[in-house]
């Protein structure tokens, strides 16, 4: 990081005209919320409720007078679904428009190709998405389910309703290898045996083989970590093959998009899934969320997991602010730390110091006529997976992704 | 040749200097970097088609060989040096394996079209299956959809601290395309050269005079793929990432449509296309009124339509016809830009 | 036993599928020496065709095999009488101008239809081969793609209209002089085969998740089968779709999925390599 002679009289000269514009049209005086989404291309069923809700809770922060007396301004940037694009924004966000936080990231793709970045250029980072677990890095904050607090119990309940031989068929990209692989750990530690693992790149959509090939492997279960709409076909094929009926299906994606509603009823129903949303959640929070989201101008039925997510996230962050009482990262950091805890439509979500990652609800669900039914709630499991292996407290400079070794 | 070196090479340094000078004072150098970069990539396309009359589909496969040998090498050095001259050697080696296997095996047009589209989309397949912790080279996970982040950006050579990015990167980019786009006017007014051109105008008859078309056709794809390479390492260098999109058709598609609307068989047409679509499509993504794939569809169609040498060769002819001397009668110009099909050979 | 009557299904279904998607570039190939690079576009499109018709309430056999090859082929006929009968005869123009048209239509249903993707169930049922259960719907692709070879031959074999057709490409010149149009003769063409196109879409849209740049995935297989294909415009069809139906499902139940279509491009390459006129320049000559 060098200052160039044009960089600095630049700067100069900017200082200089601040001080002497009035206050009221400073440009600090709003707090930046920088947030990187893919609002258009393939991945937009989940951006474009992801950017509703992060829209939502900032309007709500700042109806409610805003934060530290100002207001927060949205800074985003539709990333249409193309990994390359999300770096080239995450450096206009952090050199160009030098904002406080930054929000965003769906694919865990996409996460990997800013948070160095943002790690470098000392910019608070929030990832709101659940995810493979193993981020240690204390830049940023996660508040999506991990493997262990998702899988680990989504995996015993699926055996338990069919059988010990599981086949899994995942997303080919770090999403889908880590949870792939955590799978197998949680499979053969509830004393069952994964007879296949298949990944498919996010374009393909023709299952066709795996179906004939998952029979032949004489599976009881299939988990499916897929992610995408291509990967929507695989539902769509293993109904057409009258496979419902025969294998039991359990996911750790589908329906986080609301994949669920796109499916008729009976493509989708009998579906195991776990996540820490379900728009048919009974709880206070839960309907002034539904009813602030359409209020808001957004389709009845359109918040989901991910959704929710990006707001606990926005508002986590508002919390952490508002306990430092400035935006400085260091001071924000070390607020959170303190284990900060909202309430949101997903429940309570609590910061785990150690780690970053987030203690919050956990939900078994079955699909049931488009809508997740609530079979069993496991209340604020810890992200026990990370904690194993990261320490932010001991080692606050550790930057890794931490992997599951088989 | 000696007007070439006392008056284009000065004409064209000139040019440039004054460019580089004005632009940053209209656009963000960031953006201006890339635009450099894609005018490269399009130049790259423009001297094997417009020159050599060999349709690639596949440009984009060399783009992309170029951006991840530098990632690669980057993260298994740690000095940009060499990784950068490796983005240009690898996609030139494999371009003259490719090549040779084409030419020598004297398929044309449409085969050739198939072939490099076939071997992009190879690419792109493969490159998009290296998810699994098996994949590695050296140090460099290759990543699959995820591409690879994080690998050490340009550096003054041999201080492996000191970042080339920003403004500085800028300039760097281009005065290397000033370098690049000089050595290949001086390679096209070279025999080997004229003789490219003689090979896309008629390629039996070249071969009666006795020339290897074959060999010369595979050096001549070659060149066009090392720059291509180049203009990767380039682009891995400005976006701090590199994806399997890289290799994508739709980055193929673009390249076409560059050196389409700039105008094919120029030299600056293919670059100026490149940059001004890719500014405007840049423009574009920043409304949401209208989709940016249908605009770039219905410039190609229109372009191929009504403009199919370019717009460079149109505003030159129609420069000639306003300003210049009335040799060539306009009919005649008009006649050529109908039949536009048969340059392609 | 019954595993390798799955795997025979499959393999079935793979060539029938890559019969269908190839069928329309083929006819316009085949006949007007033209490369419809938007051919996928148009699969795209009968997809979304189907969809509509069956969310307004139209039987889905009826929506797949009349409404969605009638709607693509009149839009066919549209860019035919705009855009191709202006490049006929310049091979690489009209390979630019419909790529051009290509991402033209990708980006109207993008904007008609949002990214979101889209689909509806298949209309058949799954059924039972000893311990597998095998996707009935499999069985009608097969089908339909014989039937459509079977029609493909007879048309062009036995009727009238199928003299004057493979009169007019072979010499244009000459069907002209004995009164029959040429221009009339590809607009006729280009209209079967994009609602062939349409045709194949609508078929394959129960199958998968529909979104509006679904087109790329089948334009470089049929692109490639048909050129691999050779002059021959049925037995090219049924060679190469046959051989890379049979190589890609090979690999893809030996490996995985996409060691599939990386064996078929790579034996598109060495095909191309060794028959550059492809399978009918070499083998089957004369054959229709």
């Amino acid at each position: 990081m060098s200052i160039n002679r044009r960089h600095f009289l630049a700067s100069a000269a900017a200082a200089t005209g601040a001080i002497m514009l009035p206050r009221a049209v400073m440009a600090a005086d709003t707090i930046k919320l920088g947030s990187v989404l893919d609002v258009s291309g393939i991945f937009d069923a989940y951006g474009k409720p992801m950017d509703m809700a992060m829209r939502l809770a900032v309007s709500q922060i700042n109806a409610a007078g805003g934060l530290l007396g100002k207001q927060v301004e949205v800074v985003g940037y539709d990333t249409q679904s193309d990994m390359a694009l999300y770096s080239q924004y995450a450096q206009q966000l952090v050199r160009e428009d030098k904002v406080d936080v930054v929000h965003g990231g769906i694919l865990s793709a996409s996460r990997e190709a800013i948070r160095q970045t943002l790690h470098k250029n000392k910019t608070l980072y929030f990832y709101n998405v659940l995810y493979e677990g193993g981020v240690c890095d204390r830049n940023i904050f996660i508040n999506g389910v991990t493997p262990a607090q998702q899988a680990e119990a989504l995996v015993p309940y699926a055996m338990g309703k069919s059988g010990k031989k599981v086949y899994i068929v995942a997303a080919d990209y770090n999403y889908g290898q880590i949870t792939a692989r955590w799978l197998q750990k949680f499979v053969a530690d509830n004393g069952g045996e994964t007879v296949g693992v298949d990944f498919f790149p996010l374009d393909v959509s023709d299952f066709g083989s795996t179906i004939a090939k998952i029979q032949t492997a004489g599976a009881d279960l299939v988990i499916a970590p897929l992610v995408g709409g291509a990967h929507l076909s695989f539902f769509r094929q293993w109904a057409a093959a009258g496979m419902k009926d025969r294998i039991a299906l359990a996911s750790t994606t589908m329906g986080v998009g609301n994949e669920h509603k796109v499916l008729t009823a009976e493509e989708g129903n009998g579906i195991m899934v776990a996540y820490n949303y379900s728009q048919e959640l009974d709880t206070p929070e839960n309907a002034a969320f539904k009813e602030a989201w359409v209020a808001a101008g957004g389709d009845a039925g359109g918040m989901h997991e991910l959704a929710v997510s990006n707001y606990h996230g926005v508002l986590t962050w508002a919390e952490g602010v508002r306990i430092a009482g400035t935006l400085e990262r260091d001071a924000v950091v070390e607020a959170l730390e303190t284990g900060v805890s909202i309430t949101g439509p997903g429940g309570k979500v609590t910061v785990d110091p150690k780690t970053h990652h987030a203690v919050l609800d956990v939900h078994l669900m079955e699909v049931e006529n488009q809508g997740m039914r609530v079979v069993e709630t496991l209340p604020q499991r810890q992200p026990i997976d990370t904690q194993a292996v990261c320490d932010l407290g001991a080692n606050p400079d550790d930057n890794t992704q931490y992997e599951i070794q088989i | 040749m000696a007007s070439f070196w006392a008056k284009e090479v000065p004409a064209t340094i000139i040019v440039a200097a004054l460019l580089i000078w004005i632009m940053p004072m209209m656009i963000g150098t960031y953006t201006l970097t890339v635009l450099l970069i894609y005018g490269m990539l399009g130049f790259s396309l423009g001297l094997i088609w417009g020159f050599g009359g060999i349709l690639c589909f596949g440009q984009a496969a060399f783009f992309g060989l170029g951006a991840y040998t530098y990632a690669i090498a980057a993260i298994n050095i740690g000095d940009s040096t060499i990784p950068m001259l490796l983005a240009v050697l690898v996609p030139a080696a494999f371009a003259a394996l490719l090549g040779a296997m084409m030419f020598y095996g004297r398929l044309t047009d449409v085969y050739l079209g198939v072939i490099t589209l076939v071997v992009t989309l190879i690419l792109f397949k493969f490159i998009s299956s290296t998810a699994g912790p098996e994949y590695v080279i050296g140090k460099a996970r290759l990543g699959g959809f995820n591409g690879i982040p994080g690998f050490q950006t340009l550096n003054v050579p041999g201080r492996p601290n000191d970042y080339i990015y920003g403004d500085p990167y800028f300039y760097f980019c281009a005065v290397l395309l000033l370098i690049v786009y000089l050595l290949v006017s001086w390679l096209l007014k070279s025999s080997f050269g004229r003789v490219a051109v003689g090979i896309r105008e008629n390629e039996v008859r070249v071969a009666l005079m006795g020339y290897d078309v074959s060999a010369r056709k595979t050096v001549l794809f070659a060149i066009g793929a090392a720059i291509a390479g180049l203009a990767g390492g380039l682009f891995a260098n400005w976006g701090e990432i590199v994806t399997p999109n890289l290799f994508s058709l739709g980055q193929s598609a673009e390249i076409i449509i560059w050196c389409i609307v700039g105008g094919l068989g120029t030299r600056i047409g293919p670059i100026v296309g490149a940059a001004g679509l890719a500014y405007l499509k840049f423009l574009l993504g920043q409304q949401s009124m209208i989709d940016n794939t249908l605009l770039t569809g219905i410039i190609l169609v229109l372009f191929v339509l009504f403009l199919p040498k370019g717009l460079v060769p149109a505003i030159a002819s129609l420069w000639r016809i306003s300003f210049g001397q009335r040799r060539q009668l306009p009919r005649h110009g008009a006649r050529r830009i109908r039949s536009g099909g048969a340059r392609h050979g | 036993m019954d595993l390798v009557f799955v795997i025979i299904v499959e393999m079935l279904y793979a060539v029938a599928s890559l019969v269908l998607i190839s069928a329309g570039l083929a006819i316009v190939f085949g006949m007007m020496k033209i490369i419809n690079l938007a051919h996928g576009e148009f699969m795209m499109m009968g997809g979304y065709v189907t969809i509509t018709a069956v969310t307004l309430g139209a039987n889905v056999f009826v929506a797949m095999l009349i409404i969605a090859p009638v709607v693509v082929g009149l839009i066919g006929l549209v860019v035919e009488r705009l855009v191709i009968r202006h490049l006929y005869g310049r091979l690489v123009d009209t390979m630019l101008a419909t790529w051009g048209l290509s991402l033209f239509f990708i980006g109207l249903a993008t904007m008609i239809f949002g990214n979101t993707t889209t689909g509806i169930s298949t209309p058949i049922s799954g059924f039972t081969v000893g311990n597998y259960q095998v996707n009935g719907y499999n069985f009608f692709i097969i089908l339909i793609a014989i039937v459509l070879l079977g029609l493909m031959y007879a048309v062009l074999k036995g009727t009238r209209l199928g003299l004057i057709a493979r009169g007019a490409m072979q010499l244009p010149d000459m069907a002209a002089a004995l009164g029959y149009s040429p221009e009339r003769i590809y607009m006729a063409t280009f209209f079967c085969g994009s609602a062939l196109s349409g045709l194949a879409g609508a078929i394959l849209a129960p199958l998968v998740g529909l979104v509006p740049t679904s087109g790329g995935a089948y334009i470089a297989k049929a692109f490639i089968t048909v050129i691999a294909g050779g002059p021959s415009l049925i037995t090219g069809l049924m060679a190469s779709s046959g051989l890379f139906g049979f190589i890609s499902q090979i690999f893809t139940f030996a490996v995985s999925p996409v060691m599939g279509e990386v064996a078929l491009l790579v034996a598109a390459v060495v095909l191309l390599r060794l028959l550059p006129q492809g399978v009918t320049g070499k083998f089957f000559r004369g054959r229709l």
